[in-house]
């Protein structure tokens, strides 16, 4: 009642102004944002090199990088940023430090100093990234940094050490992040949002938290193995000292692994937020899709050396991946039907947000089939190191996150920015961007399954049709980028004012009980949770209407 | 409409011509639209083509579920045709189900998938050996069993093509082997990672300074089968190939003879001459 006056009171008296307001914030949703707009930024500069490949990739032979160590290094860098600085600070710091304390009722997050330290240690490992490229040759050894290309000996300058301190940095920032987001989904809840009333993004984020919080110690771990192999003559993983590069394979992977369900779990959140909202129907089957999420995250620790099977493991090791492996169809598949569940039956809206996240349903299942033949030991040789494990990976991840990404951000950006996108221009741009990734992705699977190596600047000559085609859907993917920020800058300065919740009766979660744009605090009395999940009247979070 | 159906039917007659061409097609090579394995030659391929048809089917019906209900769904349930949205979120029934079936078509999938990893994995008995060593950027090739000799295989540059070899899979001396034997292939490298791969014969293994891995071959028919480094080993990833001649095997006897005799003249192996297109970075 008296809420959304005294917030617009504190928005003007309690907050510092200027580059103060941002550097020194402990503020989750400045923090929020900042880190959306890193991950903008490294979107764009990502999304360059992966045009500046598919340029190359669009002829054989020369089209325009004739320095194939230079090629090498824009395979790498798209990779790290895409993963580290594109889709973790966008889907993880970025929504994750906005909507986990609105959704639980919490004023801030747990630990608002460490939050601050989190963004600027993630901002600096970029900066270390880029440096990364121009030093000496740069890094060329792909995201894998597999030894012995990426020891001493074969990238003597410094790029591969610059590489290798950049995630270092931004794996220290994820783990305080991973402490923060812990700690505050496990104390901060308002009173009576009990673990398993809360929303499933908040559920995606605390798993999520879990994973990097156990994961990224391994990589840095081995990442000190090799900058010491690399600088003080240590040799874990040099033969000629005892040492074996496939150690460094079972580290990376015991990582990477995980990593991927850190790029993909939040996606599900999100996505699992945006369907019950369009289809005005809670989530189908709420406990399972949680810990579905749980199921996922650890068995996601038990199958890291079904990236391997084609190093010499033995092959009862092989079998053993392989089954492990197949397991995880069981809650992904789960996942998929409780989304379909909770749409039938529904009344569905077809907005903006909702088209990205049927798109993410379709793009995920693709990827997830051809995960299943990838599973195989038996078959995964075939395919291994080939343009369809390149198809696979894009679909499962790296598109569906992309995807994910848009459509919690059309969903939120009213919540965030109090100005609501055009919903034209958004459809439009889904269509491009949702025809662009398949044009792009799918005929790379013919090129797979024709043996058409990965990381390869040239190909023979049979590989020319599909390459082409892929090219062709790379620059419509490109038009439907731009469109995208174009939406951005379109809504800032065109965008109606936002409502409170401007997506009606659908949307039940805690966000959207405080006005828009969000006030600088929110929840400073804390709201109530009654048994349906919604605050109870008159505690803290009341709606603007009351 | 009747245009329609000319233009769908123009197109599914592309698409099943495109997959007869790259079913019929002999060569260990790649062809211009192809959307398939290559063709087997191989007891392995042959039985990885058998799985990926099992899962190929498994695959689509899935994509092709999912994409109907989808469908349905929207067309079914979108806010027009029902305005009031059901309260629906439980049905124990349903979620056993969708828990239960992907379990069984699991193990429809795994338990041909485990026949096959073992079958591929060796054979029981081989006829002779050829070590395998990966450099950047060439691969060279050892016959233990036939004197010992080694010999390099570095890829024809594109000035230096002749009528009929392939850019960037054709190589100055390819490695041969009879047709009909098992042969025990075992792979090596003398500095970083590279990976041996023959996608029509079913093979692809790393080569990992440090450990020898093993596979086999066995060649059906003859003929020349390509395939290219799979392992990403620095600026000359891409040229790197191999290439292999099946022959027979008197063929080969007489080939052993000559190339033993050729390469035990060159007392020393030549030094790495680097392939076309050097990017010339200061990385090795």
């Amino acid at each position: 009642m008296a809420y959304g006056v005294a917030a617009g009171h504190d928005e003007h008296a309690h907050h510092p102004t200027g580059w103060r307001r941002w550097v020194n914030s402990t503020n989750h949703k400045d923090i929020g944002t900042m880190y959306i707009v890193l991950a903008l930024i490294a979107a764009l500069i990502g999304g360059i090199m992966s045009w500046m490949i598919r340029g190359e990739l669009a002829q054989p032979g020369v089209t325009f990088i004739d320095n194939y160590q230079f090629y090498n290094v824009l395979v790498t860098a798209h990779g790290f940023i895409m993963v580290f600085f594109v889709v973790m600070p966008a889907l993880i710091g970025g929504f994750g430090n906005w909507f986990v304390p609105l959704m639980i009722g919490a004023p801030d997050m747990a630990f608002p100093r460490m939050n601050n330290i989190s963004l600027w240690l993630t901002t600096a490992g970029f900066v270390l990234l880029l440096i990364a490229a121009f030093v000496g040759a740069g890094p060329g050894t792909g995201w894998t940094v597999y030894p012995p290309l990426s020891s001493a000996t074969f990238h003597p300058d410094a790029a591969v050490d610059f590489a290798i301190l950049s995630l270092h940095v931004a794996g220290a920032g994820s783990i305080l992040g991973a402490i923060n987001f812990i700690t505050t989904i496990l104390n901060m809840r308002a009173p009576g949002m009990t673990l398993h009333r809360m929303p499933l993004f908040v559920w995606s984020i605390l798993v999520t938290a879990f994973l990097l919080l156990l994961a990224l110690p391994v990589l840095a771990g081995g990442l000190t193995m090799l900058l010491t192999d690399r600088n003080f003559g240590t040799t874990f993983f040099e033969v000629a000292g005892g040492g074996d590069p496939v150690l460094w394979q079972h580290l990376f992977w015991f990582f990477g692994h995980p990593e991927v369900y850190i790029i993909v779990l939040p996606a599900f959140g999100i996505i699992s937020q945006i369907v019950s909202t369009f289809s005005r129907k809670p989530v189908f089957g709420y406990l399972g899709m949680a810990y579905a999420m749980v199921a996922i995250g650890f068995v996601g620790f038990i199958v890291w050396a079904h990236h391997m099977y084609t190093t010499g493991l033995g092959v009862d090791t092989r079998a053993y991946f392989t089954l492990a492996t197949l397991i995880i169809a069981v809650p992904t598949g789960i996942k998929i039907f409780s989304w379909l569940a909770t749409m039938w039956g529904g009344s569905i809206e077809l907005k903006a947000p909702m088209l990205y996240a049927i798109g993410f349903i379709f793009l995920f299942v693709v990827g997830g089939v051809t995960g299943v033949a990838l599973a195989n030991a038996g078959i995964d040789f075939a395919m291994h190191d080939t343009y369809y494990v390149v198809a696979h990976f894009h679909y499962v991840m790296a598109i569906a996150a992309i995807f994910a990404m848009f459509g919690g951000y059309l969903y939120w950006i009213g919540k965030m920015s109090g100005k609501q996108y055009n919903e034209p221009l958004a459809k439009a741009q889904f269509w491009v961007f949702f025809v662009g990734v398949n044009v792009l992705f799918f005929p790379q699977h013919f090129l797979g399954l024709a043996g058409m190596p990965r990381r390869i600047p040239d190909y023979p000559d049979a590989f020319v049709g599909w390459n082409m085609v892929s090219s062709v859907g790379a620059l419509i993917t490109m038009i439907g980028t731009l469109m995208f920020f174009y939406l951005i800058w379109h809504t800032f300065r065109y965008g109606k004012t936002a409502e409170a919740n401007p997506w009606g009766e659908g949307a039940t979660t805690l966000e959207w009980t405080v006005p828009s744009p969000a006030p600088f605090h929110t929840h400073e009395q804390l709201p109530v949770i009654g048994p349906t999940g919604q605050p109870r009247a008159g505690s803290g979070a009341v709606s603007p209407a009351e | 409409m009747v245009t329609k159906r000319i233009i769908i039917g123009t197109l599914i007659g592309a698409v099943v011509a495109g997959l007869a061409a790259a079913g019929t097609a002999v060569a260990g090579e790649p062809q211009p639209w192809q959307m398939n394995l290559m063709p087997a030659q191989s007891p392995v391929m042959e039985r990885v083509h058998e799985f990926h048809n099992l899962l190929l089917v498994i695959q689509v019906g899935i994509v092709l579920l999912v994409l109907g209900l989808l469908g349905y769904i929207i067309f079914r349930f979108n806010a027009k045709r029902n305005p009031v949205p059901s309260r629906t979120s439980h049905n124990t029934l349903l979620e056993v189900i969708w828990t239960a079936v992907p379990v069984v078509i699991l193990v429809i999938i795994a338990i041909p998938g485990l026949r096959l990893l073992y079958f591929h994995d060796r054979a029981h008995e081989y006829d002779f050996t050829v070590k395998v060593t990966g450099h950047q950027w060439y691969w060279s090739y050892t016959y233990p069993d036939h004197g010992d000799f080694t010999f390099t295989s570095i890829m024809v540059p594109d000035d230096e093509l002749q009528e009929g070899q392939p850019r960037l899979l054709a190589v100055d001396n390819p490695v041969v082997v009879p047709v009909g034997t098992n042969v025990q292939i075992l792979v090596v490298s003398d500095d970083v990672i590279h990976a041996w791969a023959v996608p029509s014969l079913g093979v692809k293994v790393d080569a990992t300074p440090g450990r020898v891995n093993e596979r086999w071959l066995h060649v059906h028919e003859e003929g020349t089968y390509y395939g290219m480094c799979s392992e990403l080993c620095g600026i000359n990833h891409a040229f790197m190939p191999i290439q292999l001649e099946a022959v027979s095997p008197e063929a080969f006897e007489a080939w052993v003879e000559e190339t033993r005799e050729e390469w035990a003249s060159r007392q020393n192996a030549p030094g790495v001459r680097v392939a076309a297109g050097d990017g010339g970075a200061d990385v090795r």
